[in-house]
């Protein structure tokens, strides 16, 4: 089933090939501006005021961060800086000097977090838009609580808007992923 | 609306010769344009393409085209479905392709190829499995002249046809070539509902996969060798004209490449996004008017009150009602108000345009290739088949990717800069130029006789007219359907009956919106019918079912949620329940709002429906799609509204117009009752009753009637 989306995406060169940068990307070891990201260490040379947001999408190809609103107000572009939820569109390149990133892309080697599974058996994103932002605010809540509350999930998922309306199936999935002894058992 | 030779009328027969005849052209790429010509271009040996919506390869690729848009409602499933549950494939075993502009693609129901009105299940429910089964029975065909048996000893199953002996088989790939050198078939019989193994069933959906890694292509996720992004400034005030604009200051920003003036506004282009945006920021320019007082929430709501009185357009008209309300022993009217409502895609709007001397290239999340194409060949002056629509995924869509303004503005920017160009419309843009839902006023009245009976009913919907822009052609006797659906089709029997819709056009930019005009109609309707039923003394769903004479799926609904919910025992403590009824899309729903209010907010903690949209090709679809509805109502309902001041938009981001939270989803319990009839429309059907739902339940709560949209407190 994997496959049969590739055919989907293939007019849009870039897409699926995440990790090809495309653009002026500029990658000198005596640049302004070093961090990590998924993993990987990386300096840029840039306007040190661009959101982190289009540093990701237009230079680095990372498409999985979603624009919605760019002034923190959808959560669309939810991304961990040292394992805390940020929005991307509010966090500029001076602010990450130094510091890790990760996106929806490095969220697992293989796109198979125990979030990404229980999203799949929850079948939870409809146009699917906000959900990197969901899942990695999701992702940053579990890290600080494990076996979270609905209170908990409450607040954490509050920051982040679905003009879909998949609310419930996140809940769900959240859980799930959480208990999975319960849930998969 | 659509034109006679390829709209609803087309038979089955008619389809199947079509598909067949339009086979040797199809095959190729994705020329599948009428224009492409089928003797130039025929099909490269050795594959198989039996009809426009399938594609097999000698070694065993099966292509399914999916001509209509995903927005999240999930018609890449669906419809995939339709073509698998005939063509005996497993969904593991297709891929899906996106498909091109051609007249093959047209949906019967819209009267051109797009997406929108809940419509897409309902045309392609029966020629996709038509499509399936014609495909299959060529393939069994070709099976049985192979081994030289008849065609009743083969059945395909998976891919591949079996002969009885158990021991041949041949996989689809393999019986390509001999299938392609077969005559055409003219009719085949489709599968009845017992023997259905994919349809009726809830397989995962094909895009969640990508969706969950982040790896799902959505409009702004394009990119093309040497792209520029645009942002354009366009005047604030609807109509309004670029004066002048100093660019000085905007074209020192590092990236900013170029800045020139376009129809719709100045553009910046830039070799990033962040650049266009900070360039945009830096322009100075100035419109003229400036202003535009008449474009002011207050005037508007002014000009159409004058409407509740005077002429108007007869909708639908049954005995006579005057005379009825004369002689009801007892008579309310009603006023009802709904303010503008914007679609706020959780996408912004955003387009990509490669043009060439002799090419266009589109890469647009839209929800109307057919017009794109038609916007692209007209600014170019390029023939059809030289304009290509790649449809990426649309991070929501709800009416406004049906519009094509953002299409225009990507190809002559592209035209201009002779690059590949992506349109990005920031938050704002999106907000300030959208084309909202319309305000709309509503005066009710009912008789009622000296049994209890209602007797009389007048409805006169007052509003600007949106097809009058849209399609001017379908307005006919000053009537605009988009504005009378949901009160011209009442359900209700009531003996006399007047529905009349009063056109009263305002400066503020207007179009189609998730549910149509049941999505304000039937807040008026099913306010007023709870309204009546209090004055007879009869509850909500007496009062329906009283009304409802002979409809029996809907008389149904009634049952199952009186039963199922026990909808007259008591809620919890401080809780209500509201009940609304919609039949639209040829679907029904019965949706009931348990609500309470707390600290002077209305809070809604779950909403009960019973559903009835005829067969139920994936429940878990249906499901999500109720639930998504009613987020997306429950946000027009309570949340906010647009208004304009001095010709100007109010809410410009989310701060301004917040959507439902997570927090405030309230629990969705969906019950359906499939029937044997064929399946109608679920993307638009929770909206528009979950509004007067709650409505209905906020006013037993507090004991005052809610005649406004959105519901507000304060104001009670
Ligand atoms: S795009 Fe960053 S919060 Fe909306
Ligand atoms: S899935 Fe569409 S916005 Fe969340």
């Amino acid at each position: 089933m994997i496959g049969s989306l590739a055919g989907l995406l293939s007019p849009f060169p870039g897409i699926c090939n995440a990790t090809a940068p495309y653009g002026p990307l500029i990658l000198t070891w005596d640049a302004m501006i070093s961090f990590t990201l998924n993993g990987e260490p990386h300096a840029l040379d840039l306007d040190p005021e661009m959101p982190l947001l289009w540093v990701l999408r237009d230079y680095f190809g990372l498409m999985g961060t979603k624009y919605g609103c760019g002034r923190s107000q959808c959560g669309a572009c939810t991304i961990h800086l040292d394992g805390a939820p940020v929005q991307a569109c509010a966090t500029t390149l001076a602010q990450v000097a130094g510091r890790s990133i990760t996106t929806i892309e490095g969220l697992s080697p293989d796109g198979r977090h125990p979030l990404q599974l229980a999203w799949i058996l929850e079948q939870v994103p409809q146009c699917g838009y906000c959900q990197p932002g969901q899942i990695m605010m999701a992702a940053a809540l579990l890290n600080k609580h494990p076996r979270p509350t609905d209170a908990q999930i409450d607040e954490a998922m509050s920051r982040v808007l679905c003009r879909c309306g998949t609310y419930d199936g996140i809940r769900r999935a959240i859980h799930r992923a959480a208990n999975p002894e319960v849930q998969n058992g | 609306m659509a034109d006679a030779a390829n709209g609803p009328g087309l038979s089955r027969r008619t389809l199947l010769k079509v598909g067949l005849m339009a086979s040797g052209g199809l095959a190729f790429g994705f020329r599948l344009d009428a224009s492409a010509d089928v003797e130039t271009t025929s099909p490269p040996p050795g594959e198989l393409a039996p009809n426009a919506w399938i594609r097999i390869y000698p070694d065993d690729r099966i292509e399914l085209m999916l001509a209509r848009s995903e927005e999240g409602q999930g018609v890449m499933t669906a419809l995939s479905m339709l073509i698998a549950e005939e063509l005996e494939v497993g969904l593991d075993q297709v891929r899906v392709v996106m498909a091109p502009v051609a007249p093959a693609y047209k949906n019967r129901l819209l009267g051109e190829q797009a997406t929108g009105q809940s419509t897409s299940v309902r045309d392609a429910w029966v020629r996709l499995r038509d499509a399936g089964a014609t495909a299959r029975t060529l393939l069994i065909r070709a099976a049985a002249s192979r081994w030289q048996v008849p065609t009743s000893e083969c059945h395909a199953q998976r891919g591949a046809v079996h002969h009885s002996d158990g021991l041949r088989h041949l996989s689809y790939g393999a019986l390509v070539e001999v299938a392609a050198g077969l005559a055409p078939i003219e009719q085949v019989a489709l599968k009845s509902p017992e023997r259905w193994r994919l349809l009726g069933t809830s397989p995962q959906r094909l895009d969640v996969p990508e969706k969950v890694r982040g790896r799902a292509g959505f409009g702004l996720d394009v990119r093309l060798p040497g792209l520029l992004f645009a942002t354009l400034y366009r005047c604030p005030t609807p109509g309004s004209r670029v004066q002048a604009w100093v660019a000085a200051e905007a074209m020192r920003v590092p990236g900013v490449q170029d800045v020139f003036a376009v129809r719709s506004g100045v553009a910046v282009l830039a070799d990033s996004t962040w650049a266009a945006i900070k360039g945009r920021d830096k322009l100075d320019v100035s419109c003229r008017p400036s202003s535009n007082p008449r474009l002011d929430t207050q005037r508007i709501e002014a000009r159409l009150r004058i409407g509740l009185k005077g002429r108007s357009a007869v909708a639908r008209k049954r005995g006579n009602v005057s005379a009825a309300l004369a002689s009801a022993a007892q008579e309310i009217e009603a006023i009802y108000q709904i303010g503008f409502q914007p679609h706020a895609c959780m996408e912004p709007i955003s387009c990509t345009a490669d043009v060439r001397s002799s090419t266009c290239s589109l890469y647009v999340p839209t929800q109307a290739q057919e017009a794109a194409r038609a916007v692209a060949c007209q600014m170019t002056g390029l023939p059809s088949e030289r304009v290509t629509v790649h449809t990426s995924f649309l991070g929501g869509g709800y009416g406004r990717r049906l519009e094509q303004d953002f299409v225009a503005e990507a190809v002559e920017l592209s035209k201009a800069a002779r690059r590949p160009v992506q349109v990005l419309w920031t938050r704002e843009d999106d907000f300030r130029h959208d084309y909202f839902r319309p305000m709309t006023l509503h005066r009710l009245r009912g008789g009622i006789d000296d049994q209890g009976q209602v007797t009389a009913w007048f409805h006169r919907v007052v509003g600007p007219s949106v097809l009058a822009r849209l399609k001017p052609e379908a307005i006919r006797d000053g009537i605009d359907g988009a504005m009378v659906e949901g009160a011209a089709d009442l359900p209700y029997e009531i003996p006399a009956l007047r529905v009349e819709y009063r056109r009263a056009d305002t400066p503020a930019p207007i179009g189609l919106w998730r549910g149509g005009g049941y999505a304000h109609n039937c807040f008026a309707v099913e306010c007023f019918i709870d309204e009546l039923a209090s004055l007879t003394g009869r509850d909500p769903i007496a009062m329906r079912r009283q009304l409802l004479v002979g409809r029996v799926r809907q008389q149904k609904l009634l049952d199952h949620v009186e039963a199922r919910f026990g909808l007259s025992a008591t809620p919890p403590d401080g809780r209500a329940r509201g009940l609304a009824l919609v039949s639209a899309f040829a679907s029904h729903i019965a949706q009931v709002a348990e609500v309470s209010i707390e600290a002077e907010r209305i809070k809604v903690h779950r909403v009960l429906c019973a559903v009835d949209c005829g067969s139920v090709l994936h429940p878990e679809l249906v499901r999500s799609q109720i639930r998504s509805g009613i987020a997306y109502g429950l946000t027009a309902a309570l949340k906010g509204e647009i208004t304009f001041t001095d010709g100007e938009v109010d809410q410009l981001g989310f701060d301004a117009y917040p959507l439902l939270r997570f927090d405030e989803m309230p629990e969705v319990v969906v019950d359906l009752l499939p029937n044997e009839a064929d399946p109608g429309g679920v993307s638009g059907l929770a909206v528009p009753g979950i509004a007067p739902a709650v409505a209905n339940a906020v006013r037993v709560l507090t004991g005052k009637s809610i005649r406004s949209l959105p519901i507000r407190l304060g104001g009670l």
